[in-house]
């Protein structure tokens, strides 16, 4: 399987997903961190991928959705955005009802 | 020209924003001192009317495409229409007409 087919499985598999530097627990870098809180404060279990800790991720990911930076976060197969966007839809609620839709559905 | 400027050059040509701010954060990351490599972009630009968060973003990511791939380590982006960044900020509230006291 390449590397694509590989983030396809991941993205389709999971409900929500967050692809980012470090892990939720220990994040390593600052966009990552408050993406992951986002996520963790919609209070549904949610799927994480370190790219740090795969190198092949970390350089084909952002040719996979066309979105060049870190985090990423896909809700339901879907690329959502990253950390500014992630967080704006937090602020409205919005990340929430997205979040507890696919918690219901899975 | 610096990446600060090219920066605020190609969204001034691309995006006629009403309002455009580039910060260059590096100094509060790891790198060099001078560094240009963390920036944060709030843009006013009714280029966006009706697009969601997502296609506004990547429309920004594909007007500084060759600087992402390149230059730029991290893009914090705040996008707004001329409306929204009117609501957003009602609370700084327009300044008084003129009354022409001036010119007793």
């Amino acid at each position: 399987m390449d590397v694509l087919q590989r983030i396809d499985q991941i993205v389709k598999t999971n409900p929500v997903v967050i692809f980012m530097k470090g892990t939720p627990q220990l994040p390593q870098c600052g966009f990552s961190m408050r993406a992951a809180q986002a996520l963790q404060s919609c209070g549904k279990p949610f799927a994480h991928v370190n790219v740090l800790m795969d190198q092949e991720i970390f350089q084909n990911l952002p040719q996979y959705a066309n979105w060049p930076t870190f985090p990423q976060v896909y809700i339901n197969g879907e690329l959502i955005g990253g950390c500014d966007i992630t967080l704006e839809l937090f602020q409205k609620g919005e990340l929430q009802k997205l979040v507890n839709t696919v918690a219901v559905n899975a | 020209m610096t990446l600060q400027q090219t920066i605020e050059t190609k969204l001034a040509d691309q995006l006629q924003p009403q309002h455009l701010q580039v910060i260059n954060e590096s100094a509060n990351h790891n790198v060099p001192p001078g560094s240009e490599s963390h920036f944060k972009v709030v843009v006013v630009s009714d280029d966006f009317t009706d697009k969601p968060l997502l296609a506004r973003h990547r429309l920004v990511n594909q007007i500084l495409a060759q600087e992402l791939q390149h230059t730029i380590h991290a893009l914090a982006l705040h996008t707004y229409t001329a409306q929204e960044w009117r609501e957003k900020h009602a609370n700084s509230p327009i300044s008084p007409p003129c009354l022409g006291g001036s010119k007793g």
